[in-house]
């Protein structure tokens, strides 16, 4: 036992306030004077501030001078709310004993408020209630603790009510905190075992790994084996993050902090993985990590073709910092070479394409997203299909099957039907339906994957006028009425704009991107059909006719110098065609087709 | 006698000597106007019309020219011309034979001035016509009627010269396929030796684009591709051939001075905005008219900028075989089969265009079928080469 150390995380819907608790924590602790104090002082990443949202689970230790006369250890974890991230969420549960389950008092238990509490108790965590904003005029303190309470099956009074806004309850958290939370177990004399939690690629030092130290004792010059990748390395520096990074001595049983070895090649070092000492090795690693799983696929092209290596090197380091990213090579007749991604979501889709292009100062295309689909052929053999290229030829088809998903909506009871309408319409199978207090339920569904990603939470947010939250996990494949629609550029088809959907959804599919593609492939010298079709059978056909005229009016010797600038543009613009067949399309008419929501 | 061969009258023109004179001076600014060009600045005619002459006599003496070109603007509507030619002969030398144009705005004619300008040397007048309906006449601003250009063509051809062409525009928003026709039907019915025919194009900067920005309908390039065809086949049914895109002419009537510019030859440049070709470069005069005046006056030159292209006197330097190509390409007969063009019909994006029936190769030339593509043909050439 380390009696006064305290390891947490911090847990709740997105936008209940995890991270304005987390600075209001850090204020009153002094870990951060109130000059530099910044708000959503964790969100470090410039991409997490504009959006207003947390990525990365973050790390920092406190030193809280509790009213019993001892200095404290904090160790914080912030984590994402997305249900794209709940796999950052559930290694840094890991990490820790505790955590403060964080709910808006004036919106109630949500969707992640639950799937989070549930990970929680998996977890093994105490688990501390905490309502926030309930300075809000909308605040519903009363009914909002009864909510809690029913989660955790505990009582509303130990629902701890704050404001993470105006500093409210926040002595009586700090309080609750020492009180409630265990200290974490684990003894200094024990074989060194460390859990790499996160790490990341800094230019200057090589890999940073974040770890918490379960047993023993890890020092500065101690020389470490990484025991999944059998590496052996020297401890160049060890130390903690107050936010900023502290450099100590050494870190203790129960303590978090970074480890730098000088690592320069990213595959040595896994996150999930446990560090331990020559000189005193431990026999049985921490379990590790589950990988997790895929659900969205699509194919990152770089916008310029030589930006390929660049691009390899970069999902490389960025898969350290984010080891939920999968990538392979992928070639495309229309894009060139890039990678087919595997991503949690759309979000995390949109997020790791983002991370790519401001940090590694790449310009991509990313084509249409598309679950992960299972293929079985007449011959009995099954293929897994994450491109709409993998799936065989129709004559060898038996049959495809799509991942479904269990889906858990919590939503103001007056919604039910409003719910019940869409979750049909997207193919829903309803579950059961829960009423978490009079005015609040939980119902249950069983939805095909690609329906919730690529329609379904949007749709459902908009209907319910917002009030209405979702997660998900992934359940089985199930056969369903799925067809390939391709688009043909001139009786040619481009692979790029491929998509397998469901049935009754190819035609919108069909008519939104030969539509599009009209727009935006420049006039040639015949008329070029554009059609959508599945297998030889075409659903939607739209013709760029042909240029009729493009020559300048009047040359003459004045003209001369003017008209060759023209020309000269006019050239540039012809050198960045890409030939589709006999088809010039510019790079940029493949990218804008692709970055429309075409799934409506 | 049999008709001269377009090659033949293209070709001859690469070795002309052109000179030409600006007169900026306009009643009115037309909103489609996008040349170098000045109105209500009429108090300084005799000012700019001396400055032009001591342009002309303090320049390089290089040989007699033959083909002058006085445009503007309106060089009708000012007087004083004469001095300006006299000055040219003086300082250069003027062929016999050579072509002298001058570019007139019907409103502007009358028999005196049709025997003064005959007199003073010049053998071609350029008409302003644009159009024979009056609404198109008026969407365009301009200030004269149709009857106005049948008197001003009668005129010219009573007074003795050479040739007379009519410039007309076409592809307005408001025009239709009648008005067309029938502006085609007047134009050849008063039999001028040469038309040109122009889609009227929406220039950066001018009255039409910003009423076009501010939303107006702007001229449809499908529409004009269809009117450029009626005038195709009309005018050559009328017995004018297309030599140049938007340039139709009977035989032998071929503006000398714009083929010495298709043909990359050599012309001289005097007056504001006025551009020039000699010994390989290109280059042009300042835009504004104060400060051309201002310049000459000072004995300076009133240069606003050049640029070494090379290709003239033989000697062919970066940039000259392309621009050859584009310049020469516009043209009817197009050019010569050397191994610039022929390298271009092996390389695939010349392939595409023999496919699509855009360019062929004819009697040892490259030539352009569609000429509507011919900027098409052109991007495609230069991208080729690089
Ligand atoms: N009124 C009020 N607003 C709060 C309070 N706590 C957080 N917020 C606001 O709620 C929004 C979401 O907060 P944030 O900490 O980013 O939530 P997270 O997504 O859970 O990290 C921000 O606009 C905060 O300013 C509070 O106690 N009272
Ligand atoms: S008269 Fe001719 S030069 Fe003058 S403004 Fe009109 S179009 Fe331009
Ligand atoms: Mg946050």
């Amino acid at each position: 036992m380390i009696p006064h150390i305290r390891n947490f995380s911090i847990i709740a819907h997105i936008d209940h306030g995890k991270s304005t608790l987390a600075d209001r924590l850090l204020e009153r602790t002094g870990a951060i004077s109130a000059r530099d104090m910044k708000e959503q002082l964790l969100d470090s990443m410039d991409l997490e501030r504009e959006r207003g949202i947390t990525i990365k689970a973050q790390a920092v230790r406190l030193a809280y001078d509790a009213p019993d006369g001892i200095q404290y250890e904090l160790n914080i974890i912030d984590t994402p709310g997305h249900v794209d991230f709940t796999y950052e969420v559930s290694r840094s549960l890991d990490a820790v004993e505790g955590a403060l389950l964080v709910v808006d008092a004036s919106q109630g238990v949500e969707a992640q408020t639950l799937a989070n509490t549930y990970l929680a108790i998996e977890a093994g965590l105490e688990i501390i209630p905490v309502m926030n904003k309930i300075d809000l005029p909308a605040a519903e303190p009363e009914r909002v603790a009864k909510e809690v309470a029913g989660v955790l099956g505990g009582s509303p009074d130990e629902v701890i009510a704050i404001s993470a806004k105006t500093g409210a309850g926040i002595d009586e958290l700090l309080e609750a905190i020492v009180d409630r939370l265990p200290p974490p177990e684990g003894l200094e004399s024990d074989p060194l075992r460390a859990l790499i939690f996160d790490s990341y690629f800094d230019t200057y030092r090589g890999v940073v790994c974040y770890v918490r130290i379960k047993d023993g004792v890890l020092s500065k010059g101690d020389r470490v084996r990484f025991m999944a990748t059998n590496n052996v390395e020297g401890a160049d520096e060890v130390g903690i993050l107050t936010p900023a990074a502290v450099p100590v001595a050494s870190l203790g049983p129960g303590e978090s902090g970074y480890l730098i070895t000088g690592i320069k090649e990213i595959d040595r070092v896994r996150v999930g993985d446990t560090v331990t000492r020559i000189d005193h090795p431990a026999t049985q690693a921490l379990p590790g990590y589950k990988e997790p799983k895929p659900m969205v696929f699509s194919g990152l092209f770089p916008s310029v073709g030589d930006d390929f290596e660049r691009l390899r090197d970069a999902l490389e380091k960025l898969r350290l910092n984010d080891s939920a990213l999968q990538y392979e090579p992928e070639t495309s007749t229309a894009l060139g070479f890039g990678f087919r991604c595997g991503f949690l979501g759309l979000l995390h889709m949109e997020i790791v394409r983002e991370r790519l292009e401001r940090e590694f100062d790449l310009d991509l295309v990313a084509t249409a997203p598309s679950v992960a689909f299972k293929a079985f052929t007449t011959a009995g053999a099954t293929i897994d299909v994450r491109s709409p290229q993998d799936l065989p030829a129709a004559n060898q088809l038996d049959h495809i099957d799509e991942p479904y998903v269990k889906v858990m909506v919590i939503s103001p009871s007056e919604y039910i039907g409003t719910i019940m309408d869409l979750a049909q319409s997207k193919r829903g199978e309803m579950g059961k339906l829960t009423y978490l207090s009079p005015e609040r339920v939980e119902i249950d569904y069983e939805l095909p994957l690609a329906e919730v990603v690529f329609d379904f939470f949007d749709a459902l947010k908009s209907r319910t006028r917002g009030y209405a939250s979702l997660d998900y996990e992934p359940s089985e494949y199930r056969t369903s009425n799925l067809v390939r629609v391709d688009v043909l550029l001139n009786n040619q088809p481009v692979d790029a704009f491929s998509a397998i959907v469901h049935k009754d959804r190819a035609y919108n599919y069909g008519s939104a991107m030969t539509k599009r593609l009209r727009e935006l492939i420049p006039r040639q010298l015949f008329d070029v059909p554009i059609q959508a079709a599945i297998g030889g059978r075409i659903i939607a056909r739209e013709t760029v006719k042909a240029k009729r005229k493009d020559v300048t009016a009047k040359c003459y010797g004045g003209d001369i110098s003017r008209k060759r600038k023209l020309l000269e543009k006019q050239k540039e613009g012809k050198k960045r065609m890409k030939m589709v067949g006999s088809v010039e399309v510019p790079q940029e008419a493949f990218v804008s087709a692709l970055q429309i929501d075409t799934d409506g | 006698m049999a008709e001269p061969a377009l090659v033949d009258v293209a070709e001859r023109a690469a070795g002309y000597l052109g000179a030409y004179v600006h007169i900026p001076f306009c009643e009115a600014i037309c909103p489609y106007c996008d040349f170098a060009v000045v109105s209500g600045r009429d108090g300084e005619v005799v000012r700019y019309l001396s400055a032009v002459v001591k342009e002309i006599s303090s320049s390089e003496p290089i040989r007699p020219v033959d083909a002058v070109f006085v445009g503007g603007g309106t060089p009708s509507h000012v007087t004083g011309l004469a001095d300006v030619l006299d000055a040219i002969r003086k300082r250069h030398g003027i062929a016999r034979d050579a072509e002298i144009t001058l570019e007139a705005n019907p409103e502007d004619w009358s028999d005196d001035k049709a025997v003064d300008l005959r007199a003073a040397g010049f053998t071609r007048v350029s008409f302003g016509a644009q159009s024979y309906d009056p609404i198109v006449l008026d969407y365009l601003g301009r200030r004269h009627t149709a009857d106005q250009i049948d008197l001003a063509v009668t005129s010219v051809k009573r007074a003795g010269f050479n040739s007379v062409s009519l410039d007309l525009i076409f592809g307005s928003p408001i025009e239709s396929d009648r008005s067309w026709s029938g502006t085609l039907e007047r134009a050849v019915g008063i039999d001028p030796d040469h038309i040109s025919t122009y889609a009227l194009t929406v220039e950066r900067g001018t009255e039409l684009s910003r009423l076009v920005n501010r939303g107006a309908t702007a001229p449809d390039a499908d529409v004009q591709a269809q009117r450029y065809e009626m005038a195709e086949e009309y005018l050559g049914g009328a017995g004018y051939r297309r030599y140049e895109v938007s340039n139709y002419a009977r035989p032998g009537h071929e503006c000398r001075y714009n083929l010495t510019a298709w043909a990359q030859g050599e012309y001289m440049a005097f007056g504001m905005g006025a551009h020039g070709h000699l010994g390989g470069v290109r280059f042009r005069n300042v835009r504004k008219l104060d400060a051309y005046l201002d310049a000459i006056e000072r004995d300076a030159i009133a240069r606003a900028g050049e640029e070494w292209i090379g290709g003239a006197n033989g000697d062919r330097a970066d940039g000259s075989d392309e621009e050859r190509v584009v310049l020469g390409l516009r043209r009817t007969s197009g050019i010569a089969m050397d191994d610039v063009a022929a390298s271009f019909l092996r390389h695939p994006a010349g392939g595409r265009l023999v496919e699509a029936g855009v360019i062929a190769a004819r009697n040892g030339r490259l030539v352009v079928l569609k000429p509507l593509l011919t900027d098409e043909v052109c991007a495609s050439f230069l991208a080729s080469r690089s």
